[in-house]
């Protein structure tokens, strides 16, 4: 079974990488970009049947730092 | 006194710290691959060295915080025993939670890498006890992530708490409050993106880390 975590950045921490990702587009001309976030999205093949509980403990420990990132479990 | 080093794959500042330990303590420290489970009976002096563990993979520090030998030196930080993280040390011990916050990205997304003043914000650790308050210090910084980050209530409280035990004399990477190096609450685990080892031998263009070596490792002169 396909999981997909998404990992971002929680509201209020600087993204200084997508500040600079930000900054490129506007130097390839695409204005009107109010703002860039960057995360990380992490794709897991589990055993069917793997809990919620599971992926979130999963997440919680390892795959996101939860004192800076939020993340989000999509199941199929 | 019976020192550790503690050694991940992609760990580069491990013989630096280990020179820096044998040093001042008289005797070679152990040096603790990190599938180990224990460390030597004994040991009273842990370091975490510089590097990039595990390639900096996922997040700085964080598949080193999950090795086996880190749970016992939570255990041992739990007892007491003094813990030295420096740079990705410092970055694993965030990760580990042993130490609060976090170490993102450096604000102007350059790896820094020079000798930068620092202040002795709290000359009263186990580690600081050689400096003075407000004396200012140059040792280098060498990192990519190094830009401390935690909420506004922890850094109040630790601010409070007088666990902030160095701060940038200038801004170096984005760091909240210009935090160099953190204790925790106890004070025997300290995490700091400066690298005190690099600065102990006049060859070195300084010796001021070395007064950290000697406050913590009991040898004051």
């Amino acid at each position: 079974m396909k999981v997909n975590v998404y990992v971002t950045l929680k509201p209020g921490v600087l993204d200084p990488q997508g500040k600079a990702i930000h900054h490129a587009l506007e130097g390839l001309g695409f204005g009107g970009v109010a703002d860039v976030r960057a995360g990380r999205f992490i794709e897991l093949d589990v055993a069917d049947g793997t809990s919620d509980a599971d992926l979130d403990a999963m997440c919680a420990k390892l795959l996101a730092n939860t004192v800076i990132e939020n993340y989000r479990i999509e199941r199929p | 006194m019976k020192t550790a080093v503690i050694v991940f794959p992609g760990s580069n500042c491990d013989r630096d710290m280990a020179i820096a330990l044998e040093q001042v303590a008289g005797r070679a420290p152990a040096m603790v691959w990190h599938r180990e489970t224990e460390l030597p009976d004994g040991t009273d002096f842990i370091a975490l060295p510089g590097g990039f563990s595990y390639g900096d993979y996922l997040r700085s520090g964080a598949m080193a915080a999950r090795s086996p030998i880190l749970r016992s030196v939570a255990d041992a930080a739990g007892r007491g025993v003094p813990v030295l993280g420096v740079c990705n040390g410092f970055q694993v011990l965030t990760e580990a939670l042993l130490l609060p916050g976090a170490l993102m990205r450096n604000a102007g997304l350059n790896f820094v890498c020079r000798t930068v003043p620092l202040k002795v914000e709290n000359s009263q650790s186990l580690f600081t006890a050689s400096y003075s308050a407000g004396e200012e210090i140059n040792i280098p910084v060498a990192h990519h992530d190094g830009n401390y980050f935690a909420d506004a209530a922890t850094l109040d409280r630790i601010e409070g708490e007088g666990r902030v035990a160095f701060r940038y004399a200038d801004p170096v990477n984005g760091s909240a409050r210009d935090i160099a190096g953190v204790l925790n609450d106890a004070g025997n685990v300290l995490g700091m993106m400066p690298h005190p080892e690099r600065a102990i031998d006049r060859a070195h263009g300084g010796t001021d880390g070395l007064r950290l070596f000697e406050a913590a490792l009991g040898v004051l002169a």
